[in-house]
């Protein structure tokens, strides 16, 4: 009896690293089991020795391994010893972790493959979903499985063939007139029916208004983990999804992990993700499922569609090149000579959050955080001073020019060139250049894939 | 009618600072506000409350603080106030966040609207209104910019990807509503004094027993984690900056860059 008592494993206690918490919200403390945590003013725990069992839970959940065990000497030695004696590894789980994640792998290997949802509207497909079977084709090549498109709507057979093209081997597609008009109920209903069916590893979903609604809603039905606005999506060792988002206007990035329930849900903003290269030879094979509900069950009904989108609407997002403009251009009138160069660019014209509330520019044409995520091949950042939620929706842009009369301008640190002075000067004569190259021959326009 | 408004306290995110070196955010240099969409779903409650009648209550989940913008609330006229607070609800990603509230709707009892702001400022993901209708099992109106309650049933209309839909629904639905719906009020003088001596409910895992499962609440019910946070040091383009030579400027951005992008 004696004897089996000095072999017990030591299992230690949690200990704070100093320095290392970023107070993420009492993470650790949610997860302790025996309220052996207490959080200080500044928000990082404090641990209750005599409380703590040293299930490393805490150590799990902390997103910047700011916890650790902490064992005494007398503690070391016999761990030491046991070692030796090849009883147990040095550094083992608590025996039930063990079991419980054994059990769970068995659940997750039932789910396979990579799926990208389709959005459509009126059979028009969103570009983003090109893009997403871009960056599935790269998942479904690292998981070594298969990469599939979701369609669903009323006469949309040939966006099968479409995302065939963009990458995809095989399409699940529901057609039917219930789904004409995007409602979260039918649509919703439909895509969990086939992921309960059909049991997919990964879901990508464009982080559009629809998508987002339509995304939340499956997660929350299927009761899985859903990652927004992704910024990178790639596979760690495990063969988990590793989703990579900006938090606090872009001043953190945060990669999460979805790792006890299936399947893995993100969405990815448009213009995020490169559109895949078409292949017009590839096909693919269909797989056509029912409306798995009866119509009159849906409580919601659309009473009117009015599209809004105005004739020659310009969609800052798509284009390859854009001249802003922010609140340096001092008036209204001023984004006249942004318009002006733009046009001899053959780009359009976007704008800060401090020109849209100056009301010199429709919300539309925002580019930011809350505005529009551009990748443009060239922008033009005039009077715009370059705050962290503006710089989120345009650093990834080729090259950045910036235009700005105050050299200490944050701008300046994403451009790749920045003239200091001002913009109501600069931007005629920039104008005035590309006039004169144009006249020699010299074609700016840039035509897009 | 009696209207739910769930809303979250956020950090001004204009004053939160970032120590790139320490990897830390601290945010206890921010002040905090009412999540500025959040505020227009209660401008729409109480405009409803004030043509139909009813009552509204406001709903937050957060750490103690997060009183003070219940109380802001209670002073722009809601009637009553919920705080959702207990350290086994902290660390909840949206899943856990919204079935956390839906459980509290729940113990709230018989309700005929639930009005959500589109998205938080903070954390950006606008799902957690339509995962609070999921959970409750109600049906659900995104993007909301014009809305008209008539009887028996509540016209809205919605906004989404260039088209605007106008639908119908019967009671009860939630709604998440964009800022176009109205213009906020601020609150009165009067009512702001009043509002600080109100109460609040604080409610915790003790108080939800029966309405929510507290292992699908927190860190213990998120099905994501965060795995790893990084605080990037703003990207140095190393880019060429031109300050007296503008015409130099001009001519190289004209003549080298533009050419080059064919
Ligand atoms: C939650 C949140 C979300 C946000 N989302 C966005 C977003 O999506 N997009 C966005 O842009 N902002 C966003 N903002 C706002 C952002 O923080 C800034 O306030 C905004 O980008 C500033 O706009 P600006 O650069 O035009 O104006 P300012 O910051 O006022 O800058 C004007 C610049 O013009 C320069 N200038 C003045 N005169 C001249 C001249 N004659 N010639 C040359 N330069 C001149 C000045 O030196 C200055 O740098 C958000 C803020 C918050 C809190």
């Amino acid at each position: 009896m004696e004897d089996r008592k000095r072999v017990k494993r030591p299992r230690g206690v949690a200990q704070l690293i100093s320095g290392k918490c970023i107070a993420c919200g009492a993470r650790c403390q949610s997860s302790c089991p025996k309220d052996a945590i207490e959080m200080n003013e500044k928000g990082e725990p404090i641990i209750i020795i005599a409380n703590c069992i040293g299930c490393r839970k805490c150590l799990k959940v902390c997103p910047v391994d700011a916890l650790e065990i902490y064992l005494t000497p007398e503690e070391q030695k016999i761990l030491a010893e046991l070692a030796a004696q090849k009883k147990v590894a040095a550094v083992e789980e608590a025996p039930e972790v063990i079991e419980e994640e054994a059990a769970l792998l068995v659940k997750l290997k039932e789910y396979r493959g990579v799926w990208v949802f389709v959005e459509q509207t009126a059979g028009e497909p969103a570009g983003v979903s090109w893009e997403l079977l871009g960056v599935g084709a790269d998942l479904a090549r690292a998981r070594k499985e298969e990469l599939c498109s979701v369609v669903i709507g009323d006469h949309v057979e040939h966006l099968c063939q479409e995302s065939f093209v963009f990458g995809a081997s095989k399409a699940y597609l529901i057609d039917d007139p219930v789904f004409r008009r995007y409602l979260t109920e039918p649509y919703y209903k439909a895509i969990c029916y086939l992921v309960r069916k059909y049991k997919p590893e990964i879901m990508l979903v464009g982080a559009t208004g629809l998508g987002r609604d339509l995304a939340g809603a499956v997660a929350t039905e299927l009761q899985t983990g859903l990652t927004a606005d992704c910024t990178g999506l790639a596979i760690d060792d495990r063969g988990f999804l590793l989703q990579t988002r900006p938090a606090f206007g872009g001043n953190i990035m945060a990669t999460i992990l979805t790792e006890g329930t299936r399947p893995q849900m993100a969405t990815v903003r448009p213009h995020v993700m490169p559109l895949p290269a078409k292949d017009s030879s590839r096909k693919g094979k269909i797989v056509r499922e029912m409306v798995p509900f009866q119509e009159a069950d849906i409580a919601v009904k659309v009473l009117e569609v009015i599209d809004e989108r105005k004739a020659g609407e310009v969609d800052v997002a798509a284009a390859d090149i854009i001249v802003s403009g922010g609140r340096g251009m001092r008036a209204k009138e001023n984004f006249s000579l942004l318009q002006e160069l733009a046009d001899e660019l053959g780009g359009v014209v976007g704008s800060s959050r401090g020109a849209v509330e100056a009301g010199w520019m429709p919300a539309e044409r925002q580019v930011g955080q809350t505005g529009k995520t551009v990748r443009p091949k060239l922008y033009i950042a005039c009077g715009i001073s370059g705050a962290i939620q503006h710089l989120v929706g345009m650093q990834d842009s080729d090259v950045i020019v910036a235009i700005n009369i105050d050299k200490n301008a944050p701008i300046f640190e994403v451009a790749t060139y920045g003239i200091v002075g001002d913009v109501l000067k600069i931007v005629p004569s920039l104008t005035q250049r590309v006039k004169e190259l144009r006249a020699k021959g010299v074609e700016f326009m840039v035509e897009r894939h | 009618m009696r209207i739910i408004v769930p809303l979250k306290q956020v950090p001004d995110m204009n004053q939160v600072k970032f120590d790139v070196e320490g990897g830390r955010v601290d945010r206890s240099s921010a002040g905090v506000e009412i999540n500025p969409f959040d505020l227009h779903a209660l401008e729409a409650a109480i405009q409803i409350k004030e043509n139909k009648g009813g009552n509204v209550t406001a709903i937050s989940m957060g750490p103690r603080r997060a009183e003070s913008s219940l109380r802001d609330a209670l002073a722009r006229g809601a009637d009553n106030a919920v705080l959702l607070e207990d350290r086994k609800f902290a660390g909840a990603d949206t899943l856990a966040t919204s079935y956390t509230i839906a459980g509290a709707i729940q113990k709230l009892g018989a309700f005929d609207l639930i009005i959500c702001g589109e998205k938080t400022v903070d954390g950006d993901t606008g799902q957690v209104g339509p995962e609070i209708a999921e959970h409750l099992n109600i049906p659900h109106i995104a993007y909301v910019s014009w809305l008209e309650v008539s009887g028996e049933t509540i016209v809205a209309r919605c906004e989404m990807g260039g088209r605007a839909y106008t639908v119908e629904s019967a009671f009860p639905v939630l709604l998440t509503v964009t800022k176009d719906v109205n213009v906020p009020r601020l609150p009165g003088f009067r009512n702001k004094i009043t509002a600080r001596k109100a109460a609040v409910e604080i409610w915790g895992t003790r108080e939800l027993s029966g309405f929510a499962d507290i292992s699908r609440c927190g860190v213990r019910g998120s099905p994501t984690r965060v795995h790893r946070v990084i605080i990037p040091s703003e990207e140095n383009r190393k880019g060429m900056i031109f300050r007296n030579t503008i015409d130099e400027a001009i001519a190289e951005i004209a003549d080298n860059l533009l050419s080059r992008l064919n």
